[in-house]
């Protein structure tokens, strides 16, 4: 059957190209595979040139399917479940970005894109390494493409394909009105699609322009993890085995810089705008990208020590694989819903299909890697002499592996629903699950701050003690008065869980100090001011500015919002914060230091989003400003409230709030009662915030044939636009209507929200006259409830995730241009 | 006297080593024995006083009492259990509106029983994608799309 209105042929293109890249990558792997085992230089050669083009058919599909992808998004192709699913008219061009990786199989489009850039790269730069590494990237590109690939295999369907039409996805099967004879089981009506007006839309929290930006950094930092990682399997295989640290380093640097900004960007955006009250909450999907780079930072480190001393080439290896499976590891976490009820984060898993598809993707990287590994393992070079405890490696290796085991204790925490189903008991998160986390990693950070500090200041092998002496005092001097002066006058209370934890979390902000102040002294001290070989002590600096911006934000957070006006409850021994407040409006309402007051609310001009305007006057005085958080009201027909809060920022504190609740039209119905008014066209009818004029009253002409057929013989739509004049200014046109569809009459209300105002046509009177019921529900009080935190030294943190990434990208630059003149010189 | 000389002969990292994986383990059977576990609200109201977590629904034949010009942290409902429709407890949440309550077709409350409700601590809400498990919603959003002429609040900018 033909259907009215669809655009088959870039659907159609969309299956083509990814079968093509399908094919193409498995080809591009078995012909790298090839070229790596050839035993001639022409054999080697006459596969990797089928290869390579293997590889960038492969690319171009990629980047055909994603280039349909955005088209069938862009022109609003709702015959397209996907562009259905994920936007709408009225979402603005930047977010059909973001609509096009909300969806599971964007993102994994997204990752593949990514995986062929830097395949394209390595084609370019690595030489004798290409072989063996692309044949690990090919074969992830191949594997890739079976996720998105939606093929029947023995009836188990492999993937989810993004071109699927709307009416094959199963979502339009109950829809009565879009089938023949209103009939569910007959076939879709050739014109189905001229129902189908709009999309459903990008979820409201997600139209952010974090949403835009965050998820291609984050995914170009996950699929760089590869890089590193197809280098060690290669040097595994080929058993040449320490030679691939040299071209994988300045890979793996970029791969830190690239997966901690792209979760530092995730750690922003929940700051901004995702009011979970913080930056970071231990959720299982922030620590299942947070695992992969802790342990990809301890590889970082220990392929600079087997650089410098020969030691720890087989953790490397270690670290290299596990990062990539760690990788593999999250998005199984996030992708599967198998952390259920443990994440805020809504993640509906795909089925068990994906489930299983998922363990088979890691069981086909790991089993092979870790055979590779251990299999090699007493081949792998090591040094039987033993590091000298006054050399950097020692203390270097200490500090990887104190990174590395944080990072096991903290994916083996959320890993928690695993264990839930693998083991069939039903164990739930601690009480206080972030203080699970936090007791124990504010003694890594301790540890890290000061391994950090001290570590630059020895030397590879071997250290005089007279040397290190020399060199560190002068910081060390600095950091204790420093320190010092921070715990005696940076009233860092944290006295909620104890002494203890106080004491701890002293320490670890006196180490991080530390960490700064001698990493930034020894570009001077050790590396006389050269900013191009810096790049360690750079991103050390800027990682002890993380740590210490955490541990200041967090630990002097502020709630401002406390309520001291209420009833006080009976406290049963559970904790009572009571950071709600509420402020009714035009009325001053004290909180702490601050005078609040409520003082207007602002409509969005397309989107049913609402800004409170809510001044901060603080009593001294000597601060005064307006913030404006927003919120979602009823969007879309979903009852409820999706809230933005806004912030102030000072140099060294923000000052944050956001709704928490308002009057709920709905909820108050009952109170008030429509009253009717006769009205014919050009009257006017006052309400409480203004007036509106009747424009016209008219039957409906449009009818659709099967609407008719409902309405019956006699049944009439009429519409009556009104045109609202309200004493703001604004002006709205706003059409009730009635119908009379076999001797019933129906009226509907209709809300003008902004003004408070329902509306409904009562009755059309023969003379053409109307009756108009008007109800104003809520103009007898307005208010806005609230929370208001204040997160002090906030920017310490934002600032030191900036210095990290710098430090490392210097490190990089200079890696490659030492793998370059080492090249030239060979 | 053999443990003790290997222990002699082992590297200093080695030693490093052990105590760091001896650490990590202690720390992860801590976690463990810190777990709190899920349990139904029959089972809640047995362990009062037990931190707990319980998967319910709301139950929509009650009011939800939430008065934010009265006390906008208290808020207070009654629960059905997710799996056992026949049990129900009273919960109170004191940290205020939680949002999506209504739309919620899942909620799981973490807190304790104590004598006649759940203190409820933290709650988790999970809502109804929109279309993907349920279809009646789907239907929803189609059939509002398909309405005759769907009224529209045009909000013509002021000024």
């Amino acid at each position: 059957m033909d259907y009215i209105g669809e655009h088959r042929l870039p659907g159609q293109l969309g299956h083509f190209f990814i079968v093509l890249s399908l094919i193409a990558s498995l080809v591009a792997t078995f012909s790298y595979f090839k070229s790596a085992r050839a035993t001639t230089d022409s054999d080697a050669g006459y596969w990797k040139k089928f290869a390579r083009f293997s590889f960038i058919t492969e690319s171009i599909s990629v980047f055909a399917v994603i280039g349909l992808l955005i088209y069938i998004l862009s022109s609003h192709l709702f015959e397209y479940k996907y562009a259905w699913q994920h936007s709408s008219r009225s979402l603005e061009f930047k977010y059909l970005l973001a609509g096009l990786w909300e969806g599971q199989e964007g993102s994994f489009l997204l990752w593949s894109v990514w995986h062929c850039v830097l395949g394209l790269i390595l084609i370019k730069t690595s030489k004798k390494w290409e072989a063996p590494v692309m044949t690990v990237i090919s074969f992830a590109q191949f594997c890739l493409a079976t996720m998105i690939a939606g093929i029947y295999i023995f009836g188990w369907k492999m993937g989810s394909n993004p071109f699927i039409l709307l009416r094959d996805s199963g979502v339009l099967d109950n829809a009565p009105a879009l089938h023949l004879n209103f009939d569910t089981a007959q076939s879709f009506k050739p014109d189905y699609l001229s129902f189908i007006k709009d999309g459903n839309d990008l979820n409201p929290l997600l139209q952010n322009y974090w949403m835009v930006i965050h998820p291609p950094v984050l995914f170009l930092g996950f699929a760089s993890t590869i890089v590193p990682f197809a280098f060690a399997v290669a040097g595994l295989w080929t058993k040449q085995f320490g030679e691939w640290t040299k071209p994988a380093l300045p890979w793996s640097l970029f791969s830190a810089a690239a997966l901690g900004v792209g979760i530092m960007m995730g750690a922003k955006w929940a700051y901004e705008s995702l009011t979970f009250g913080g930056y970071w909450a231990w959720d299982p999907v922030e620590n299942a990208s947070l695992v992969p780079w802790m342990v990809l930072i301890a590889g970082i480190h220990t392929t600079l020590i087997y650089k410098h001393s020969g030691h720890s080439l087989r953790a490397t290896h270690l670290f290299f694989i596990l990062t990539f499976g760690f990788i593999l590891y999250s998005t199984f976490l996030t992708r599967t819903g198998i952390l259920g009820d443990a994440s805020v984060h809504a993640f509906t898993g795909e089925g068990n299909s994906l489930m299983f598809h998922l363990i088979a993707l890691m069981a086909v990287f790991l089993i092979p890697s870790f055979w590779l590994f251990f299999s090699n393992y007493k081949t792998i070079p090591t040094i039987k002499k033993e590091e000298s405890g006054s050399s950097r490696e020692f203390w270097m290796f200490i500090g990887s592996l104190v990174f590395f085991l944080s990072a096991i204790l903290i994916i083996g925490k959320t890993s928690l629903p695993v264990l839930n189903k693998l083991f069939n008991i039903k164990k739930a998160p601690p009480e206080d699950p972030e203080f699970s986390y936090n007791s124990i990693q504010v003694y890594v950070a301790v540890i890290i701050g000061l391994l950090t500090a001290v570590a630059q200041y020895l030397k590879y092998k071997r250290t005089e003690s007279k040397f290190f002496r020399k060199k560190i005092l002068a910081p060390t001097i600095i950091s204790v008065i420093g320190a010092s002066l921070m715990l005696a006058f940076g009233n860092i209370n944290y006295v909620k869980k104890g002494p203890g934890f106080q004491a701890a979390i002293w320490m670890a902000a006196a180490c991080s100090l530390y960490a700064i102040i001698a990493n930034a002294s020894y570009i001077w001290i050790g590396l006389k001011g050269k900013l191009k070989l810096s790049g360690g002590s750079i991103a050390h600096t800027g990682f002890g500015m993380v740590l210490l911006g955490i541990l200041l934000s967090s630990s002097k957070k502020e709630v401002l919002s406390t309520n001291s006006n209420g009833i006080i409850a009976p406290v049963s021994g559970m904790d009572d914060p009571r950071e709600n407040l509420t402020l009714i409006k035009g009325v001053p309402a004290d909180m702490g230091k601050y005078t609040l007051t409520y003082e207007s609310d602002s409509a969005h001009p397309k989107k049913q989003l609402w800004f409170y305007g809510v001044r901060f006057k603080s009593k001294d005085g000597k601060e005064e400003f307006v913030l404006k958080p927003n919120a979602f009201v009823n969007y879309k027909g979903n009852e409820g409230l999706m809230a933005n809060p806004d912030a102030k920022h000072y140099w060294d504190h923000d000052v944050f709030t956001y709704i928490t609740s308002l009057p709920n039209p709905n909820r108050q119905e009952d109170t008030a009662s429509f009253k009717p008014n006769k009205l014919k066209a050009g009257d006017s009818l006052f309400y409480s915030s203004g007036y509106m004029v009747l424009q016209d009253v008219r039957p409906v002409t449009n009818v659709p044939a099967e609407i008719a057929q409902i309405l019956g013989k006699d049944g009439k739509i009429y519409e009556t636009p009104l045109k609202v004049f309200s004493k703001t200014g604004s002006i709205f046109t706003i059409t009730p209507k009635l119908t009379y569809a076999k001797g019933d009459r129906i009226a509907v209300p209709d809300t003008l929200t902004q003004e408070n105002l329902v509306l409904q046509l009562q009755a059309v009177n023969p003379d053409n006259s109307i009756q108009l019921g008007i109800k104003e529900p809520q103009n007898l009080m307005k208010y806005v409830t609230l929370k208001a935190y204040k997160f002090p030294f906030i920017n310490l943190l934002w600032l030191g995730v900036i210095v990290t990434a710098a430090g490392i990208i210097i490190s990089m630059v200079r890696r490659i241009q030492l793998n370059r003149s080492s090249i030239s010189q060979s | 006297m053999t443990i003790f000389a290997y222990f002699c002969r082992m590297k200093k990292i080695h030693i490093v080593l052990l105590v760091l994986i001896a650490a990590a383990i202690a720390v992860l059977i801590t976690f463990l024995k810190g777990t709190s576990t899920y349990e139904t609200v029959a089972e809640a109201k047995l362990t009062a006083d037990k931190f707990v977590h319980v998967a319910v629904k709301l139950d929509k034949s009650a009011p939800v009492e939430y008065d934010a010009q009265k006390d906008p942290n208290y808020l207070s409902f009654h629960a059905i259990d997710a799996e056992d429709s026949t049990q129900r407890m009273k919960v109170v949440y004191r940290k205020g509106e939680i949002p999506n309550l209504i739309i919620s077709e899942k909620l799981v409350l973490k807190g304790k029983y104590q004598t006649d409700h759940f203190e409820c601590r933290d709650v988790q809400t999970k809502c109804p994608s929109k279309y993907k498990d349920d279809p009646n919603a789907a239907v929803k959003v189609i059939q509002k799309a398909t309405e005759p002429a769907p009224a529209k609040n045009n909000s013509s900018a002021s000024k």
